[in-house]
């Protein structure tokens, strides 16, 4: 990788390698979730295999995803808190969709929709392991009763396509603000990405010398 | 079952096209138990095991004449003993054939996601077609009566097939041969539910006044009927549902989700599209660099140098950012 002179940080190798594991898993989770989901999309069982292994794979790819997941959510929970700025910015999307960030608020690490998009996975993700650890047949099929298991599966479909939806969102964005896919494959961006996008954070990085990801002394200010 | 099948089907699980039609003929048939006639003698159930040729291993005494104690893989049909005290303080002994109730809307092929897996033929038999069934066990969720079973060994699910491969070649189902008293018939769903009613006439004379025909409505009528002495009150059989349906639950996960659920799907997936088309990317422009390395050049000024490097003079006003 030829990291130019001057680039920052914006996830290290852990969190990289974290995150790719747990895009792995949601995909694999997607496909062998939604082969059982409607019959339009029974083929996709076939790249597991069979229905059989697709039914038998999944549980256990949602374990490690949860896992996985953990990982994300130490990782960043701080870098998404809400704040004020955001409000700001949510009602300043139409300039941010129209490519101009030039009049809205600044933001920090991760701007208002990518924090909606981290704490609505942070939401779901549990939701669908719990759900999904009740309809898991082969150990818990006789754990809870029937209208339990009718309930957990109601909530898992619809919790799963929520997800599901989110997930569009964020893989387009990453697809639409060039430079954002390389800060989670090579892990940086350069001063006029973070300027762009991420000014307050890119502000916080300087002002105490940083490389980032973080800034090197947390304050109320630079956290935001 | 496999699905060397040579009857017609009418449903089959997972698939949005109709089934073909063009033979459709056939009359819808069904199982009659006479409750009132079952002595309890479990041929029904031996004859079960022997045509399907399921062994399960000897279990162990529960102190009571059922036995196993409830359904399971290899076990597709069970008689369910009850000791009931009447209003009048006499014990009556129910007796009930429990197992797959054939139901006309059934449950289980509804929740089924595996194309194929859960079939209904034409005469009204509800069939798994244990090849294409994947394990999943949302049969045993959609199935009012709580009959399907997973087995541990093959992550299939098992149940009665109404003997749909003797029924095929016009051999009445196991059960209905073996049984000695007459309590199990089966015929076209006419005659027996033609039958029930002289059944019930007779109970009825004989003062069992809420005698009647189990054939519950809300989930279509069944292709397996009982007759029972206390109609009014089906639960005191083992908990034989009063008016069994498929739970809202399961209509509603089954039912508009699914479609709203893919068009949400692809309208995100065409959503993004649009913006793509419309807006474009987001790119990174050289006065993003000028500015964010005037901020890198301003910041760099005001660094106070280390204290034995002796050093330039240090800014006082706080940093402005660049415009
Ligand atoms: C987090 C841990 C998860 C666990 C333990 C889990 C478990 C399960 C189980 C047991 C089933 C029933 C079929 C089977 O046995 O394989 C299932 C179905 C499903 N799962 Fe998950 N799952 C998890 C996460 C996810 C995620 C992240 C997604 C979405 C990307 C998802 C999407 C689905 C879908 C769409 C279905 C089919 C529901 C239906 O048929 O309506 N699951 N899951």
């Amino acid at each position: 990788m030829t990291r130019p002179p001057g680039a920052l940080t914006r996830n290290d190798t852990v969190t990289r390698i974290n995150h790719w594991i747990t895009a792995l898993c949601f995909i694999l989770l997607a496909i062998s979730g939604l082969s059982m989901f409607h019959p339009f999309l029974y083929w996709m069982s076939g790249l597991f295999g069979s229905g059989q292994w697709a039914r038998a794979a999944h549980p256990w790819i949602g374990i490690v995803l949860f896992i996985s997941f953990s990982g994300l959510i130490i990782q960043f929970w701080r870098d998404n808190l809400w704040n004020r700025d955001d409000v700001a910015w949510m009602k300043a999307i139409d300039r941010v969709l129209a490519n101009d960030e030039e009049d809205i608020p600044e933001v920090g690490r991760f701007n208002a929709g990518q924090k909606f998009v981290f704490w609505s996975m942070a939401l779901l993700i549990p939701v669908l392991l719990i759900t999904g650890l009740v309809m898991w047949e082969v150990y818990f099929g006789t754990a809870t009763s029937i209208p339990t298991q009718r309930a957990a599966l109601l909530i898992h479909s619809m919790a799963a396509i929520a997800a599901i939806i989110i997930w569009i969102v964020h893989v387009y964005a990453a697809i639409w603000v060039r430079g954002s896919m390389r800060a989670m494959t090579q892990g940086y961006v350069t001063p006029g990405w973070a300027w762009r996008h991420h000014r307050k954070w890119f502000r916080s990085l300087v002002a105490t010398g940083s490389n980032g990801p973080r800034p090197n002394v947390t304050t109320r200010e630079t956290r935001e | 079952m496999t699905n060397y099948q040579s009857q017609n089907y009418i449903r089959i699980s997972a698939t949005t096209i109709t089934p073909p039609a063009a033979r459709n003929r056939e009359a819808e048939m069904s199982k009659l138990i006479d409750v009132t006639r079952c002595i309890g003698c479990k041929a029904c159930q031996a004859a079960c095991m022997e045509w399907n040729n399921l062994r399960n291993p000897v279990g162990t005494f529960h102190g009571t004449l059922q036995n196993p104690m409830d359904l399971d893989p290899e076990t597709w049909t069970l008689m369910r003993f009850t000791e009931w005290e009447n209003d009048k303080g006499d014990l009556e002994w129910l007796i009930r054939k429990d197992g797959c109730m054939h139901c006309e809307d059934p449950g289980c092929l509804k929740a089924c996601p595996a194309p194929g897996a859960i079939v209904q033929y034409e005469n009204g038999i509800v069939d798994f077609i244990s090849e294409n069934c994947i394990g999943c066990g949302y049969c045993v969720k959609g199935c009012p009566f709580d009959i399907p079973r997973i087995s541990q060994v093959d992550h299939k699910s098992y149940k009665c097939t109404l003997c749909s491969d003797r029924v095929a070649v016009n051999l009445e189902p196991a059960c209905v041969k073996a049984c000695p008293t007459g309590a199990i018939l089966f015929g076209t769903k006419k005659n027996m539910t033609d039958w029930a009613g002289e059944r019930i006439e007779d109970l009825k004379s004989r003062g069992f006044e809420n005698a009647g025909l189990y054939d519950p409505p809300g989930v279509g009528g069944t292709h397996v009927m009982y007759v029972l002495h206390h109609a009014n009150t089906p639960t005191i059989y083992a908990g034989l549902p009063e008016n069994p349906t498929i739970s809202p639950t399961v209509e509603f996960w089954k039912g508009l989700i699914k479609p709203a659920a893919l068009i949400g799907v692809a309208a995100a997936a065409i959503a993004g599209f649009m913006h793509w088309v419309v807006a474009g990317p987001n790119e990174v422009q050289p006065e993003d660099e000028e500015a964010a390395e005037r901020l890198i050049e301003a910041k760099a000024a005001t660094t106070r140098p280390p204290p034995d490097t002796g050093g330039r003079p240090q800014r006082t006003e706080p940093v402005e950012p660049p415009v």
